[in-house]
């Protein structure tokens, strides 16, 4: 039965047609479902680019590596949010507040309680599941653009209460927490930027591995039904309340690790990195690098990370205003966002290729 | 009680502001469906558009009026020109639009006017009234423009065929085509007021918070909390959220939290009455067929 759900949107409505490179789609959110089983050419492709994510920080200059491991934490925060605003439809502006409860519970446990960093980024992630549970509830209510000022209002919060002097024995209040560098284990003889990268890229690729899991089974289709079809989801059985509180929850775990894992490689917390502007920058990335798809969240990470630095060098004198034009050129140009249009790209070439 | 009517009065006062922001959200909202998230942004920039008049030597009415027509200009021409070729996308790549947008006019008035402070003249005698100490005649006249402009909207939708065509095009584009309504310009339209209502507060505030280019993010977000929490399909219901936003905030701040946690504590309300009423203390509840 489940295999016959079939809305207007996992059918990509051009995909028979002319296939149109760029250009702006009729669509909703435009989602091409999860294989069931990977086909051995993806299977190849996906096995090759881990092994080249394996040997990249060995190749690379320090300052580089740090940057790609930002982006891989970057990376696991936009899975997170995918599932919720990608797979699921709910809206949310505040997922630079899961960020930066992760980033404090990780830094709080290192600094005050004397934690590995290996160990502090588990209970970081579990707290922000069970807040994100608990945030899901009310937002059972909401819907569409209340779902995303109560959203927002949580964005805007969480700074607030960081800074607060109660909390300011742990927090450090506006000055926030320094962490130390994490050195590296075994006696490897790799350094300490190498090996972070190398623990933030398995983490990675297993919360990656579950993901895509979760998302193409039962559960990932049930919750793209509830996405596009709330009233036929329920009629056919799927319990709405529970998939979207656990999305939510399992979207702020994600999030909430990224948020644990930014601290040990930028080993630095202060309230004012987690602004407002946090939930809105993830929020571009996922649209930039593809709702509903999950390599789209390594490309988004790539693009709020670099394009701001590619924006500066453009202009000095307005990069904001820079970034915001290509912000607009690729929401029109590729409204499915980088994900979506290298698989039309690839779509392309192989129908080339059948020829 | 002294210091309760103060606050009582100063909650009042700039709830004025947010309601006169709140307002052009509810513009574009009725006309479109979308929030505006560069709203304040656009005010902002037409704001400074007012203070090169003024200083060039246009009198105060003078400027303030050719700068409501070149917010109405450009409010119109956005809509054509950036937010036309998305109307068929799905909400959320037209916030990414939006967002895109407020980053493009904030960087470009920092850049055309600098990054100073400027002083902005306000038209009301500094002398306040019967010398009272609660509200300034600054304050009293924002709130009196912004009723002005509540009750102006309210007889155009209401009395003149224009606002209900604007009315039909948001409840039903398509029935409004076929009887001959032109469903572009009406949104552009839409869009146009909005700037131009947007631009009136930008006007209001800068005479308080100082003209700056992130003079208008704070007010953004208390604006959009006061337009969710009236309602947003409501100018009445918005502009009176926009006001119980002021209150709230001044006398929970005082009273309650300190100053640091205010606004927090304002959006916590928010989301409490949101949950008991999802579409705000005056929306209409809307019935979707299944």
């Amino acid at each position: 039965m489940v295999e016959k759900v079939k809305t207007s949107s996992t059918v990509a409505p051009h995909s028979m047609g002319a296939l149109p490179l760029i250009g702006p789609v009729k669509a909703q959110i435009q989602t091409v479902p999860l294989p069931r089983r990977l086909g051995r050419a993806a299977a190849i492709r996906i096995t090759l680019l881990v092994v080249a994510g394996l040997v990249l920080p060995f190749l690379l200059q320090n300052f580089y590596v740090f940057q790609l491991t930002l982006a891989m934490v970057y990376a696991i925060a936009l899975m997170g949010l995918n599932m919720l605003v990608g797979y699921n439809g709910q809206i949310s502006l505040g997922h630079g507040a899961l960020y930066a409860i992760g980033a404090y519970i990780a830094a709080i446990l290192m600094n005050s309680f004397d934690w590995p960093y290996w160990a502090s980024i588990w209970p970081a992630g579990l707290a922000c599941l069970i807040f994100g549970y608990f945030f899901g509830l009310p937002a059972l209510r909401l819907q569409g653009h209340y779902l995303a000022l109560a959203s927002l209002a949580l964005a805007v919060t969480t700074p607030q209460v960081l800074k607060h002097k109660s909390l300011e024995d742990y927090t450090g209040g506006f000055s926030g927490i320094v962490l130390s560098k994490p050195d590296v284990p075994f006696g490897l003889p790799i350094n300490q930027d190498q090996w972070i990268y190398l623990f933030v890229y398995a983490i990675m690729l297993v919360l990656f591995l579950i993901a895509y899991n979760l998302l193409r089974g039962r559960i990932g289709r049930a919750m793209i039904a509830i996405r596009d079809q709330p009233v036929a989801a329920e009629a056919m059985g799927i319990n709405s309340a529970i998939i979207k509180t656990s999305t939510f929850g399992v979207s702020a775990f994600y999030t909430g690790v990224a948020g644990a894992l930014s601290a040990i490689v930028v080993q630095f917390v202060s309230p004012d990195s987690y602004d407002f502007f946090l939930s809105i920058t993830l929020l571009v990335g996922i649209a930039v690098g593809g709702f509903a798809t999950i390599s789209g969240s390594i490309y988004g990470a790539l693009f709020i990370l670099l394009v701001p630095n590619f924006a500066g060098e453009l202009s000095k004198s307005a990069p904001w205003a820079i970034y915001g034009v290509l912000l607009i050129l690729v929401m029109y140009f590729m409204p499915t966002g980088f994900a979506g249009l290298i698989r039309r790209v690839g779509t392309l070439i192989s129908r080339q290729m059948a020829h | 009680m002294d210091a309760l009517l103060h606050q009582l009065f100063s909650g009042v006062a700039s709830g004025g502001i947010y309601a006169g922001l709140a307002l052009a959200l509810v513009m574009i909202y009725q006309s479109t469906g979308h929030i505006n998230f560069a709203q304040g942004e656009m005010a902002m920039f037409s704001t400074y558009i007012a203070w090169e008049l003024i200083d060039y030597g246009t009198p105060y009415w003078g400027a303030f009026f050719l700068t409501v027509i070149f917010a109405f200009v450009a409010g119109v021409a956005i809509e054509r020109l950036v937010i036309r070729p998305f109307h068929n996308l799905p909400v959320i790549a037209l916030i990414i639009v939006f967002i895109g947008l407020l980053v493009i006019v904030n960087s470009t008035a920092s850049w055309i006017f600098g990054t100073t402070l400027k002083t902005f003249p306000s038209p009301f005698p500094a002398e306040p009234l019967w010398d009272n100490h609660y509200i300034s005649n600054h304050e009293l006249g924002s709130i009196g423009i912004v009723l002005i402009i509540v009750a102006i909207l309210f007889v155009f939708f209401r009395y003149t065929k224009l606002g209900l065509a604007m009315r039909a095009v948001a409840e039903n584009p398509q029935s409004s085509r076929l009887v001959g309504i032109r469903v572009g310009w009406m949104l552009a339209l839409g869009w146009g007021l909005a700037a131009a209502i947007g631009s009136v507060s930008g006007m209001l505030v800068a005479p308080i918070l100082y003209l700056d280019s992130s003079m208008m993010g704070g007010v953004l977000l208390y604006s959009l909390a006061g337009a969710v929490l009236g309602g947003l399909d409501n100018p009445w219901g918005a502009a009176l959220g926009g006001f119980i936003i002021g209150i709230l905030e001044n006398v929970l701040g005082a009273y309650v939290i300190g100053t640091q946690l205010k606004f927090s504590v304002a959006l916590i309300v928010i989301v409490g009455v949101l949950l008991a009423r999802p579409s705000g203390l005056f929306g209409r509840t809307v019935v979707t067929r299944v």
